[in-house]
């Protein structure tokens, strides 16, 4: 378990507070806070969504979030970085998922915070069942993380001996 | 590549000539999660796996049960104890194995 990092982290059912999330970052040294705020939308691939409903692996996304947030600090040069990501039934409009960061420059908020998102998007055990307006469900396209399946490391070359 | 199977790691001088081994086994949790939850009708399995096993081994195991198993696909992402993980990778007693799903988070 990483108990190193102070960033906010949190993965679960209670509602998202993005203002909460976003007072969380910030100090006197900083000139640019950032907050992205993801949100269910009501169409996907063109066809109308009521709702979606995020499972997770809870235990183990808290520890990947954690090393998310660790790594994007680690960019942004400050443990400024501040994630929640929602699980359970949400409505279209509601938020999934918020992310602050701070830094004294702009440049390394909009990289951090992007990397934050795009490493969600990978990495992050968290699937999503979109429900359609026609009263039908499915489970939205994933990724395959990395560091899974067969390893494509390249096996060294046996010697034979003799 | 296709790697030769191992049925006796790890242990050095031995071969199959030494046997009978006692035949040693672990016990791993199996966890299932959104649509293989769903495939297989359940979030949790105990399977019992020879020593030396790996996680292809176990999803070898699981496959040849049969329905609905065989839908789980033949090289699933996993996690091992709470870390992502290759399929060659050894398991020990009471390690917690999660079946991915591609990841959708966000």
């Amino acid at each position: 378990m990483t108990e190193s990092c102070v960033c906010h982290c949190r993965v679960g059912a209670d509602v998202i507070n993005p203002t909460e999330v976003l007072s969380r970052v910030g100090s006197d040294e900083d000139g640019a806070a950032l907050l992205f705020v993801g949100v269910v939308r009501n169409h996907a691939d063109g066809r109308p969504v009521s709702g979606m409903r995020y499972d997770a692996y809870v235990d183990m996304a808290r520890r990947e979030l954690q090393s998310i947030a660790e790594e994007a600090a680690g960019r942004l040069g400050s443990d400024r970085v501040a994630v929640e990501h929602r699980t359970g039934e949400l409505a279209i409009g509601e938020v999934s998922v918020a992310i602050a960061v701070s830094s004294p420059h702009r440049a390394e908020s909009f990289d951090a915070a992007r990397y934050v998102i795009e490493e969600i998007k990978k990495r992050l055990p968290v699937w999503k069942k979109e429900h359609y307006q026609d009263g039908s469900e499915g489970w939205v396209e994933g990724t395959v993380p990395p560091g899974t399946g067969t390893s494509s490391i390249t096996v060294p070359e046996l010697k034979v001996e003799g | 590549m296709c790697m030769c199977p191992r049925p006796f790691q790890g242990s050095g001088f031995l071969s199959p000539n030494d046997l009978p081994r006692r035949s040693v086994s672990v016990s791993v949790n199996t966890l299932f999660f959104a649509s293989y939850r769903e495939l297989v009708g359940a979030s949790a399995l105990a399977v019992e796996l020879h020593d030396g096993a790996t996680v292809a081994d176990l999803v070898h195991e699981l496959r040849g049960r049969g329905e609905p198993f065989d839908a789980l696909p033949e090289e699933p992402a996993v996690a091992v104890n709470q870390s992502y993980a290759m399929l060659d990778e050894p398991l020990r007693e009471g390690d917690e194995v999660a079946f991915i799903p591609p990841v959708a988070g966000g």
